[in-house]
């Protein structure tokens, strides 16, 4: 019998929808929210997640909703690509909602049932998007998501500053949106906006590439694809934890779910050199990405810029995918499609992790500069545990899944050689070593954000009073990182589990798996096996501390840091997080536009201070800006107060108009 | 996997535990002797080994899991991936379950740990040493895994005795771009191990130290693991330069036990040449200021790159 | 790759060291080392010409490779050797862009010339004609070097590791060209190199340095 996926997943959209109605009525009741419609929430996630992983490898399930404008329905359809996103949704989604029932406070900005409102419509918007299966649903879905996200990233309007995030934010948004809306407008053909009549239309190669360039500028502009990626770091730090989280960690992936429809879904064929654009734009993103996480001073927009990074490393994968493809070569568009899809699911846990961890922290210290943290790892063992996995995760380190997607990634590199074009061929080692530079280069992230925020010593006396977190917090992170662990071990079984994704995205499925061993192309040629590796490096680890205490001794003596014998030490010898991002801000110097105040030896107080900034601002944005307002002055000069002039213009451009369509 | 297979994979293992002090007294002596000094025992580092694991361990009081867990993860990653170098045959059975890019996964692994835990006690020196080690990581982790890609663009396989395989049994032929990748390996060799000029192992000069300012908490049988495991990663960075660029004398994966018993003495020579290259290395040149670290490692990458383009273009 | 003959290798292993040297020279910080990476570059083109002489039996290579050997290997160190230590100017060579930038800009160069070459070199009949891309990217970065340096002695070292550049080009894609020219080439790079050297001493005592920004002053309306 066959699953009434559609209906589940159905299900769970409306329960969502109602819970954050009846959060919106009981608007004051703190307990009723947090502790009765959160935790409620989290099981419509998992009924989602049931749903969807039932529908993966099912037949695509259909529906008309008779909703809308007369005559324009909303069409919903699962298939297996919205079923894995679903999948992706429902989990973490799920975690995070656990995770809030214990976060929020009632002094959060936004009253808690306002809140519980607009966090279970984004929840709904982000899984209709998924499941819209016409280009009005979809716009209405993606409108809708792009709303409820804007006030929860507002919750703490108060702060200035936050509001001009969320003004960005919602201006990038739409920008996004339009080109989204012009790439569904180019896809239609003759038929009607229904996603079925886009596959049918067969546009021609030129409208095809318009079609292309305008979803990856729309679904890039909302990713945070650079040069649009200014919004990020600005609006996720800015929301409240779980509400970050949730956007990094599932938002953005949507994003990346929409750019796979239209290009490998919609768009009858792709053309070889749009591969090229979106692994140069891809790499670009992640090597700019990763080098900003390094020198930024707060935890959230670290993660922030970390998550611009993994966004392009998928764009970059997707670029390959479609090299691949339009090369007629469909397996190893499969292995690229792979990590891709891997690799987003990854990301969806470790980002949503890390940033719930920050939001522990962040309740337990009242401090979000890294340079004020320190030394939790004693004060909050449970929040610190956890996030050692999800760094070492996001890192990209064996045996964890971060390092499952890299090298998957990396073995559909080393195959670019059988392309037959040379241009295309000379390509590949700059984009493997763009790549390889990039995945180091986050584990320097990684180590920075972990080292300055739970080792050493606390940097402010204030920090001797922080709790670990409570037990729904510390449920939810432990399965975000039980995800992490599993999607790291298991991989072939993962693997397998995708076939009809990629089956339906490039039509080729990877290798059958070994259930031990990942080995896409046959163990001759590569051959990963993370629970061996775990079990080997577990053995010698266990065997090692047995023969060491059992030949010798286990004595441990307590005693002051050594240090070189200095006897003055105090926490603000540490690198602080400035000083450990400094090596990178000097190596990549011309990436950053630097404003430095040196003191002059004379100071009795010196003070030194640095700022790094995002160059984009003055390449594009100031540049529109200005022009912007050149536009406005001029238009300005039409402004004279006198209604019969401004009926005059309104006139003339009657005039001429009904001249010009005469 | 055959008997011989699995022999030779314990021997390499045990070989590699029991040799990599030795590699590091060997460097230490040539070093003494090109400098016109008496020499230290060949045997010094198995003495300080053997006494460290006999003192009482002193931690910090505000040493956190991290700290006391990092030697054992660092020997662990260390020893596995001693397991998965083809240094003696190329049958080896455990190499399946990580190949060239795991390899490298393990080393990263490694120093992410060994920085954490530099991290944690909150001195100025940890945490100095931490964020150059991480520092110098960053160019060399990728250049080593480009020119491990170069040697798998050749062999058609990231397995690392694939590879050997390939290079070793080919006939003969001579690859120009095993040339550059052979330049940039040395230096990320000597990057990777705390060498000269990008570290140095014999200081004790606070300002200038990366790995040893990493160690400096460290006492008793947790510095003795961590002195162990820096000793088998000269070792597996040796036995992989070996391995990509002198393949001569590893057994292949027939089984064949006098192949085996030849390529122990064959690997010990190869050793003790690689050995007193590095001390000559060393000796002729100068420890470079830290900030000229990329200027070193950035080249080193870059010819990683080169040499995969040459491997495109020469199709060899 | 197997199905190369031996001295085809040896040839692509040459070629490799060349662009090794090309690389090498454009990051070499001193004035000496420049000029002794110069010399080895000429002693691989020297051997890499007496291999393509010997498989070809073209008697003229064996001459060029010996002109080669005598100019590049030995007359014009020699020469540069004399200049610097009678300017005496041992000083490191400044750059005006740094390592990793030239390095990074090399690699683009590298890849654009194997690029260019491809086309052109399927229409070679040689067998070493996959070494053309090598000797084309040889002469970018060696123009790449002339244009980093401000000093004018490695600006010269640029522009003679050019000339090896080409002519490593036409050994290796057509088996080197008519003897006359050769000759002339020869005769000019060595010609070139003396007048330069009497440059120096001139722009020297002119400006009492070698910097060629002091060039810049000489144009008009200042």
């Amino acid at each position: 019998m066959a699953v009434p996926t559609l209906g589940l997943i159905g299900a769970a959209i409306v329960a969502w929808l109602a819970i954050g109605t009846i959060g919106l009525a009981a608007q004051t009741r703190f307990g009723f929210v947090s502790r009765g419609l959160f935790p409620a929430g989290a099981v419509a996630g998992l009924v989602l997640a049931a749903g969807a992983f039932c529908a993966v490898g099912a037949p695509p399930q259909s529906a008309v909703l008779p909703l809308g404008l007369p005559d324009l329905p909303f069409h919903l359809r699962v298939d297996a690509l919205s079923a894995f996103f679903l999948l992706l949704l429902g989990v973490a989604g799920a975690a995070v909602s656990v995770y809030s029932a214990g976060y929020f406070r009632e002094s959060e900005g936004a009253a808690p049932g306002l809140l519980c409102f607009q966090y279970h419509a984004f929840l709904a918007a982000m899984a209709l998007v998924l499941v819209a299966d016409d280009a009005y649903a979809f716009m209405v879905a993606w409108e809708a998501m792009a709303l409820a996200s804007f006030f929860l990233v507002t919750t703490d309007h108060r702060i200035a500053e936050i509001r001009r995030a969320g003004y960005l934010y919602l201006l990038i948004a739409h920008i996004g949106a339009i080109a989204i809306l012009l790439a569904f407008g180019t896809l239609k053909g003759g038929g009607d906006y229904t996603f079925a009549s886009m596959r049918a239309a067969a546009p021609s190669p030129g409208w095809a590439t318009v079609a292309f360039f305008l979803a990856l500028a729309g679904f890039g502009a909302k990713a945070g694809l650079m040069p649009l990626h200014v919004w990020l770091p600005e609006a996720h730090p800015a929301a409240p934890s779980p509400v970050s989280a949730l956007m990094s960690g599932v938002m953005l992936k949507t994003a990346i779910y929409g750019l796979l429809r239209v290009t490998f879904d919609l768009l009858p064929a792709q053309a070889w050199w749009w591969g090229v654009v979106a692994l140069a734009l891809g790499l670009a993103s992640a090597l700019f990405g990763v080098i900003f996480a390094a020198v930024q001073t707060d935890m959230k927009r670290l993660l922030a810029w970390s998550s611009i990074e993994n966004i392009g490393i998928l764009v970059a994968g997707i670029g390959l995918a479609i090299l691949y493809k339009a090369y007629g070569k469909p397996v190893l568009a499969a292995i690229a499609m792979t990590a891709v899809l891997y690799h987003a699911f990854n990301h969806a846990l470790f980002k949503s992790l890390l940033f719930l961890a920050t939001g522990s922290v962040l309740h337990a210290t009242h401090e979000r500069s890294l340079g004020r943290l320190g030394g939790l790892a004693h004060k909050m063992p449970w929040v610190a545990a956890l996030a050692l996995i999800g760094v070492l995760a996001i890192a990209g380190l064996p045996p964890l899944n971060g390092f499952v997607s890299e090298w998957l990634l990396i073995q559909a590199f080393l195959f670019t050689p059988t392309l037959p074009q040379s241009f295309v061929n000379m390509l590949v080692p700059l984009a493997a070593a763009a790549l390889v530079l990039t995945a180091a280069l986050a584990a320097y992230v990684m180590v920075k954000f972990y080292g300055v925020i739970f080792l050493g010593r606390p940097r402010e006396p204030g920090l001797a009073y922080a709790k670990d977190a409570g037990r729904w917090e510390r449920a939810a992170l432990a399965a975000l990182a039980l995800g992490c662990i599993v999607l790291g071990l298991a991989p072939s079984a993962v693997i397998g589990w995708l076939d009809p994704v990629n089956a339906l995205l490039v039509g080729a499925t990877p290798g059958p798996g070994h259930w031990l061993m990942l080995a896409p192309f046959g163990e001759e040629r590569s051959s990963y096996a993370p629970l061996v590796v775990l079990a080997v490096v577990g053995a010698v680890v266990l065997l090692t501390i047995q023969i060491v205490h059992r030949l010798w001794h286990g004595r441990v003596r307590r005693s002051d840091p050594w240090d070189c014998g200095f006897p003055l030490q105090t926490p603000r010898m540490q690198d602080t997080a400035e000083g450990f991002g400094q090596p990178i801000r000097q190596v990549f110097e011309p990436f950053f536009r630097m404003e430095r105040e040196l003191p002059s030896p004379f100071d009795a107080k010196p003070r030194y201070r640095v700022r790094a900034d995002d160059p984009w601002w003055a390449w594009i944005y100031l540049p529109i800006v200005r022009a912007t307002e050149w536009a406005g002055r001029l238009a300005g000069r039409l402004q004279h107060g006198r209604i019969s002039v401004y009926l005059t213009f309104s006139f003339v451009t009657l005039l001429a108009l009904l001249a010009f369509v005469r | 996997m055959t008997a011989a297979g699995i022999l030779s994979q314990f021997l390499q293992a045990g070989l590699a535990l029991a040799l990599a002090p030795l590699l590091v007294g060997w460097v230490a002596m040539c070093r003494a002797w090109l400098a016109n000094r008496s020499a230290p025992p060949i045997t010094l580092p198995y003495r300080t080994i053997r006494k460290l694991f006999a003192k009482d361990a002193v931690v910090a009081h505000n040493a956190s899991p991290i700290f006391r867990l990092t030697p054992y993860v660092v020997f662990g990653a260390m020893v596995c991936s001693a397991a998965i170098i083809p240094s003696l045959a190329t049958e080896v059975p455990f190499a399946a379950a990580a190949d060239a890019i795991a390899l490298v996964g393990l080393f990263a692994l490694a120093r992410v740990f060994i920085a954490l835990a530099a991290m944690d006690i909150g001195t100025a020196f940890g945490s100095l040493g931490a964020r150059r080690e991480m520092f110098v990581g960053f160019l060399a982790e990728p250049a080593l895994l480009m020119v491990l890609f170069t040697a798998s663009l050749i062999s058609g396989s990231t397995s690392l005795p694939s590879i050997v395989d390939t290079l070793a049994h080919r006939e003969l032929a001579i690859y120009p771009s095993l040339a550059f990748s052979g330049v940039a390996f040395t230096m990320v060799s000597l990057a990777e191990n705390a060498r000269i000029p990008v570290d140095n192992p014999a200081t004790h000069l606070e300002l200038t130290m990366i790995h040893e300012a990493m160690l400096l908490e460290y006492s008793a049988r947790h510095l003795a693991l961590l002195e162990w495991a820096s000793a088998l990663k000269l070792l597996n960075y040796s036995c992989i330069g070996l391995a990509l660029f002198f393949p001569f004398g590893i057994a292949g994966g027939d089984g064949d036990w006098g192949a085996i018993a030849l390529a122990v003495p064959a690997l010990v020579a190869k050793l003790g040449a690689g050995g007193f290259a590095l001390a000559l290395i060393e000796t002729v040149s100068a420890k470079m200021r830290i900030f000229r670290a990329p200027a070193f490692l950035g080249p080193a990458f870059l010819l990683a790159v080169l040499a995969m383009l040459v491997h495109l273009l020469l199709g060899s | 790759m197997s199905a190369l003959p031996l001295h085809a290798q040896v040839i692509n292993l040459l070629a490799a060291i060349l662009l090794l040297l090309a690389f090498a020279m454009l990051t070499q910080r001193r004035v000496l080392s420049l000029i002794d990476l110069f010399a080895a570059q000429g002693l691989a083109l020297a051997v890499s010409t007496g291999i393509v002489a010997a498989y070809t039996g073209q008697a003229h290579l064996w001459w060029s490779a010996g002109i080669t050997l005598a100019l590049k290997v030995v007359a014009l160190p020699w020469i540069l050797h004399r200049l610097i230590r009678r300017l005496d100017v041992k000083w490191d060579v400044e750059r005006l862009v740094n390592v990793p930038t030239t390095m990074l800009i090399g690699i683009v160069l590298v890849v654009f010339s194997f690029n260019l070459a491809v086309p052109i070199s399927q229409l070679s009949g040689t067998i070493t004609r996959a070494t053309l891309g090598i000797a084309m990217a040889s002469v970018m970065l060696s123009f790449l070097m002339m244009i980093t340096r401000r000093k004018a002695i490695p600006q010269v070292i640029g522009f003679l590791s050019m000339e090896n550049g080409l002519f490593f080009a036409a050994t290796s894609a057509t088996y080197g060209m008519p003897m006359v020219v050769e000759l002339g080439i020869a005769l000019d790079v060595l010609v070139g190199v003396l007048i330069l050297g009497v440059f120096f001493f001139q722009i020297r005592e002119q400006f009492d340095s070698l910097d060629l920004q002091h060039l810049e002053k000489l144009q008009e309306g200042e």
